[in-house]
């Protein structure tokens, strides 16, 4: 089994949602909406279009920003943007794309490494994420529904994007009492 | 030989561990477990050494501790015999808005169970608080332990998640 079985992205980008993305303020925790699971979408609804593109235009204006799911601008659903391109840590890249009601299928080759998250921007942590993954999701508008496999940065972009969608921030999955960094010192 | 339980705490600077870990050499203090951070703009260290009497060390330390920006204290405590951990190893995270009682709650809980609390460190950030526990739990009550955690989670308004504690061993 290898990437060529699979129905990939194609040719599809973010100008195929044909409509102009909003940037939106990004949630902070401690917030509800990032706390709840996200309801599964419609991929081919108006307004899931909509959400993925003001996904894409927020997850762009964000600095070092490589991915932004639903509920980081205040939506409890299952839709998030990723794009790694550049990032140093990333083998396998997707470019940027959108998947609505995305799951793990396969997860292998597990490793710890540190996170942060737009929403928790005072913390980061180490997060033991599969290395090698296989992700299934309907890209918003045809609601086409593909397979992306992928790894290193990229899969522990995804990864960090489903667990959004279910309610969990990286702050679920640290490694331990010692595995929380803060970003600002305090003096 | 004696076993000294040692804490220093005070306003961090650079050179509060090259102070105090001299004072031990000097003594002929051998340092074997040991914390040092910083917590908030202070620099906290728990060490147990072993070695010389306590009223020795006391002393030792006491110059340092005469600007008043650095409290130390010294006890001797009885040597521990090794124990194997019979517990099953789990971490226990929670993150919510900050308010009164969230350590206390939530790690009463894991007392109650029989859990032996092993490792904790809490973190304010903002308005967000989290806790992480590493936390030895009598062997099959992990469920129950979890469902207990989830219902005072939700009473304090905070998430809560319990994992089993990476078994790996390199």
């Amino acid at each position: 089994m290898n990437g060529e079985d699979y129905a990939g992205l194609g040719d599809w980008t973010p100008e195929d949602l044909g409509v102009p993305g909003e940037v939106r303020p990004v949630v902070s925790a401690p917030a509800t909406v990032l706390s709840r699971p996200g309801g599964e979408v419609d991929p081919t609804a108006e307004e899931t279009v909509r959400l993925a593109a003001d996904l894409v235009a927020t997850m762009r204006v964000s600095p070092g920003c490589v991915g932004l799911a639903a509920p980081q601008i205040g939506v409890g659903a299952q839709v998030f943007a990723v794009d790694v391109t550049g990032h140093p840590k990333a083998a396998t890249v997707h470019g940027t794309f959108v998947l609505c009601n995305a799951t793990v299928v396969e997860a292998s080759r597990w490793k710890v490494g540190r996170e942060g998250c737009m929403s928790v921007p005072d913390l980061t942590g180490d997060v033991k994420r599969a290395g090698r993954l296989v992700v299934e999701g309907a890209l918003p508008g045809t609601g086409k529904v593909v397979r992306l496999v992928t790894d290193a940065f990229e899969a522990r972009a995804l990864q960090h994007e489903i667990d959004h969608c279910a309610g969990l921030l990286f702050l679920d999955r640290v490694a331990g009492a010692h595995a929380i960094y803060q970003r600002k010192v305090y003096l | 030989m004696n076993e000294l339980a040692i804490t220093v705490i005070g306003r961090d600077r650079p050179g509060i561990v090259a102070d105090v870990a001299e004072v031990l050499a000097r003594l002929g203090a051998n340092l074997t477990d040991s914390t040092m951070t910083r917590l908030r703009g202070h620099f906290a260290m728990t060490l147990i050494c072993v070695g010389p009497a306590a009223a020795d060390v006391e002393a030792a330390l006491a110059p340092l501790a005469g600007d008043g920006q650095l409290l130390a204290t010294v006890r001797a405590v009885t040597p521990d015999g090794e124990s194997s951990r019979t517990g099953e190893p789990y971490v226990m995270a929670v993150h919510g808005a900050d308010r009164m009682g969230i350590v206390a709650a939530m790690t009463r809980v894991l007392a109650d169970a029989g859990g032996n609390v092993t490792d904790l460190s809490t973190r304010l950030a903002g308005s967000l608080y989290v806790v992480v526990a590493e936390v030895d739990l009598p062997p099959g009550t992990a469920e129950k332990v979890a469902a207990r955690l989830a219902s005072t989670a939700a009473d304090l308004g905070v998430d809560v998640t319990l994992r089993p504690a990476d078994p790996d061993v390199l």
